[in-house]
């Protein structure tokens, strides 16, 4: 990672520019998030002024998403869903990244450069034929029918950012452990994946943004509260009335959801950056 | 693929046998990655084999019994209406210039985190937000600020604007949210290329008096060149795609419809899978294309930074 900037003296001036410059990327990532903010503490009757801020902040419109059941119903599939698509696809991930980086074997560049592809597949592409078969497998409109999506579309971002991550791991512990005695499926058990936990945890941040992103499979396959996530409840969500367009609500429940990615990208910044970088210029 | 064994056997009169070992150490690679590549597998390639099946039929699932093979015809349907041109205009339109922006103000924060002195750790951690945030979040954010009624952008120009009911103004924040959300990734990759950009080469053309202009173009650049191409790739392909901000948005109106909103609507809000999967095969197709001009306009740098690692 290249964060150490150049150690060149700096004048007075130049740190000048370079705080000003810090300032106004701060500025540009969080006003919309402010303005979220700002807009699901207003009351009702001081919605529609025109203001970043109201003044008078009330949590009323908090209180009308939870005494929604299509939103809690949407929060509860928008975590399960996204949980379990991640473990799924970072385990399968784990494998493959493993023996891609571990062993010689035919195939595997073929495997690389197939998981490549389908981070460039249009998944508009598939949404009518999973439609179809989901309608006849009885997956639409289930937990199974979004998680198998998800891991598919997070498998090429997984194994590309774990192969990265396991190239950086020391090969002589798990040669060290065949030497003495151990299997080669030994060897990744006790050896590599203590190792590569970090790696693993890394990636499985990067699949849980994915998944708990997606908005176009969401749409597509599900029709009710049962699979309904958050992200196409919230585009879906209508008022007592068609006239009466709920932003309050809308705005509450996106701040709702956007916290625990707040939360993780404080937490995780430094590992989420090492991720997304690791897997473009090492992979 | 072939199985362990049949490969042993044919190996024997051509190059001496594989250890055992060796073999173990094959079977146990294909055994670990098959797991990945079967889903991989059946999730796209056999849905890309079958909307390919679907859009050779006429198949409307409000009129399911009116099902039959129609060859080409769905393509001709497609192809010979101007909705689908406009779409693919509006997509074009909104990739070239989003990306385009992204590039450029990309490299500029890239260039901020890069230097800043206090503070990185905040100006790490404030990108990321756009980047993890919901994209359907980010889109009513930005629907909320323009809109007449809720927005506060209008108070702060001083008009009353709808900036919805025209096109261009719909395009100007449809392409504003993609950029604010998009630009941190793009911004993030930059970052990982400067890491190609040996600090010495740097020092050495500042003190042969090169300006900082000439530094950025003449050096940093190109030997970015590798990162720039392979962040520009994804992020084209991925813009190409965009669905979820103009949905929330317009819903396409004012002719922002994208290719990906034409299919959703014909595949799912009208159920005629096979006009629909026409449309996504020439997506899809669409798609190979700009990856393989891609390849072949820099094929060269992209196999250069693979070999780099």
């Amino acid at each position: 990672m290249a964060t150490t900037g150049s150690t060149a003296k700096r004048t007075p001036v130049d740190s000048f520019v370079w705080a000003l410059g810090t300032i106004v990327v701060v500025v540009y990532a969080l006003v919309p998030i402010v303005w979220l903010v700002s807009l699901s503490l207003k009351p009702a009757d001081k919605l529609n002024d025109g203001k970043f801020f109201s003044g008078s902040p009330t949590m009323e419109n908090y209180r009308t998403i939870f005494k929604d059941p299509q939103f809690k119903h949407a929060l509860v599939n928008s975590i399960g869903i996204a949980l379990i698509a991640t473990v799924l696809a970072v385990v399968l991930a784990m494998f493959a990244a493993y023996a891609i980086v571990r062993l010689e074997f035919p195939g595997k560049k073929l495997v690389l450069s197939g998981a490549l592809a389908i981070a460039m597949f249009p998944p508009v592409a598939i949404i009518g034929p999973l439609f179809n078969m989901w309608r006849a497998l009885h997956l639409f409109d289930t937990w199974a029918g979004l998680i198998i999506p998800y891991m598919t579309f997070t498998l090429p971002l997984a194994i590309w950012t774990l192969s990265a991550f396991f190239r950086e791991i020391p090969w002589d512990l798990d040669k060290a452990a065949r030497v003495d005695g151990a299997t080669p499926f030994q060897a990744f058990r006790q050896v590599i994946a203590p190792l590569a936990a970090p790696g693993v945890f890394t990636s499985a941040i990067l699949v849980f943004i994915f998944a708990w992103n997606d908005f176009l499979f969401a749409a597509s396959l599900t029709s009710t509260n049962r699979a309904r996530t958050v992200p196409a409840a919230i585009a879906f969500f209508t008022g007592s009335s068609q006239f009466d367009f709920p932003a309050g609500s809308i705005a509450a429940a996106s701040v709702v959801v956007t916290i625990p990615i707040i939360v993780m990208v404080l937490i995780f910044q430094r590992r989420i950056v090492a991720g997304l970088t690791s897997g473009a210029v090492k992979g | 693929m072939t199985t362990a064994s049949t490969t042993g056997t044919a190996a024997i009169a051509t190059r001496p046998r594989l250890t055992e070992r060796a073999r173990s150490e094959r079977r146990l690679g294909w055994m670990l990655s098959a797991p990945a590549v079967i889903v991989m597998l059946v999730v796209t390639a056999y849905p890309i084999v079958y909307a390919i099946w679907l859009s050779l039929q006429r198949y409307d699932l409000r009129f399911p019994d009116d099902r039959k093979l129609v060859g080409l015809r769905n393509y001709g349907a497609v192809l010979g209406n101007e909705v689908f041109w406009q779409d693919l205009t509006s997509t074009l339109v909104i990739t070239v210039i989003s990306v385009v922006v992204e590039l450029v103000l990309g490299f500029a924060l890239a260039w901020i985190m890069y230097k800043a002195i206090f503070g990185r750790a905040i100006v790490r951690a404030s990108l990321l937000v756009p980047y993890g945030i919901i994209t359907v979040v980010a889109a009513f954010s930005w629907r909320f600020a323009f809109d007449p009624t809720t927005g506060f952008v209008n108070g702060l120009l001083n008009t009353d604007r709808s900036w919805f009911s025209a096109s261009w103004t719909s395009y100007l924040v449809i392409i504003a949210t993609e950029v604010w959300k998009t630009t941190p990734f793009m911004a993030l990759l930059l970052l990982a290329g400067f890491t190609l950009v040996p600090d010495d080469v740097v020092k050495a053309a500042r003190v042969d008096g090169a300006s900082a202009w000439q530094r950025l173009t003449k050096i940093i650049i190109p030997l970015m060149k590798p990162a720039i191409l392979v962040a520009l790739l994804f992020r084209t392909l991925d813009a190409f795609r965009i669905f979820d901000s103009v949905y929330v948005m317009t819903r396409g109106a004012q002719n922002t419809e994208t290719l990906s909103i034409l299919g959703y609507n014909t595949l799912i809000t009208r159920l005629n899978l096979g006009l629909g999967s026409a449309v996504s095969v020439i997506m899809f197709l669409l798609v190979i294309l700009i990856a393989a001009l891609f390849v072949k306009g820099f094929g060269a740098d992209l196999a250069q930074q693979r070999g780099e690692r």
